[in-house]
């Protein structure tokens, strides 16, 4: 091979550039349509990817719009990783400056969402402490406690209804969004990832517990609208604590 | 807010969400269910966004699953095989209906 990587990778992703010299079919002559084949089947195959990656973002705009964005994006960035399931990283800080996507605000965050749904689903398992072991602990002991996260465990915090937006388009019969703040919780209990609509505080204390704050100090953070033996009950039931320490 | 008002208010919120877990830990867990899936429908360990969800090439492939509600894998109702035996699910990996 005499074509240098550099130039392959450059010419790969930009359909108006000439095929690399050097490139030839077996009869010598210069490889035009091979190099065509091969180049339009890394855009689309990555097109691919970012559309089985972002189904509500897509269901969104449409489908138009979607691959015409998906080839923006795919040539602004290209996968760093083999691992094809965290393509996309970059989507939501992308849709953000995407000047085309700018009449849909809340898009960056439902493509945050679906990234963070995605992480979550290939995080790390992990074994759920029991119940009764928190129940356990002295008062005084539970003040300075700290829990142990799952992996899987994510909080969004957006000024738009992303819990409402999500539901409206992944149910048939989910009410339709109502503008106002939302915040989600992501928890994988057993092998898919699962969203619950929390408050504000909640995922500030969630947070501050994934931070390894201890319970007396993640409370404190919070102000009354924080019900901490719902957030509680949650993690514990989603098998989102691993651990107390 | 006092010290001890705060201990007092997290360890009845402890309280609270362990004597609620009894009614709430009932949802149903996903366990994966080999040789029910349809050709091409199969779920895959890794995921949306690799080749291997959806690559099986035979109907109720032995070794292909699809999550289902746990309980519900073994008494799924599926068609018998070309020579009569009766198919059903199960929780292990099975040697029926591979592709060829």
């Amino acid at each position: 091979m005499t074509v240098s990587q550099a130039l392959f990778e450059d010419t790969i992703l930009d359909p108006s550039a000439p095929v690399p010299e050097g490139l030839i079919n077996p009869d010598g002559q210069t490889a035009s349509k091979r190099f065509d084949v091969y180049r339009n089947n890394v855009a689309v195959s990555l097109s691919d990817a970012l559309e089985t990656a972002f189904p509500v973002v897509r269901k969104l705009v449409g489908d138009q719009f979607f691959r015409a964005m998906a080839g923006v994006y795919l040539r602004k960035h290209p996968p760093k990783s083999p691992l094809m399931m965290f393509y996309g990283d970059a989507m939501p800080q992308f849709l953000a400056r995407f000047e085309p996507a700018k009449s849909v605000p809340y898009l960056p965050d439902i493509a945050t969402v679906e990234l963070a749904l995605r992480h979550a689903y290939h995080a790390a398992d992990a074994t759920p402490v029991d119940a009764q072991a928190l129940a356990a602990l002295d008062p005084d002991m539970l003040m300075s406690a700290k829990l142990r996260i799952a992996p899987a465990v994510r909080t969004i915090t957006s000024t738009y209804p992303i819990h409402a937006i999500y539901r409206a388009n992944t149910q048939s019969d989910a009410p339709k969004p109502v503008m106002q703040a939302e915040s989600l919780l992501i928890t994988r209990a057993g092998f898919d990832p699962q969203i619950h609509l929390i408050n504000a505080a909640a995922a500030n204390c969630i947070r501050a517990l994934q931070d390894g704050q201890p319970l007396g100090q993640a409370m404190a953070l919070a102000d009354d609208t924080l019900d901490l033996g719902a957030v509680l009950g949650l993690l514990l039931g989603q098998g989102a604590i691993t651990e107390i320490y | 807010m006092s010290n001890a008002t705060k201990t007092l208010i997290l360890a009845s919120a402890v309280a609270t969400a362990v004597a609620g877990l009894s009614t709430t830990a009932t949802a149903q867990a996903n366990v994966k269910c080999f040789g029910v899936s349809l050709a091409g429908e199969n779920d895959c360990a890794a995921g949306p966004g690799t080749t291997c969800a959806g690559t099986s090439t035979v109907d109720y492939q032995g070794n292909a699953w699809t999550l289902v509600p746990e309980g519900t894998c073994e008494t799924m109702e599926l068609p018998a095989q070309a020579d009569g035996t009766p198919r059903a699910g199960s929780l292990e990996e099975l040697d029926r209906d591979l592709p060829a």
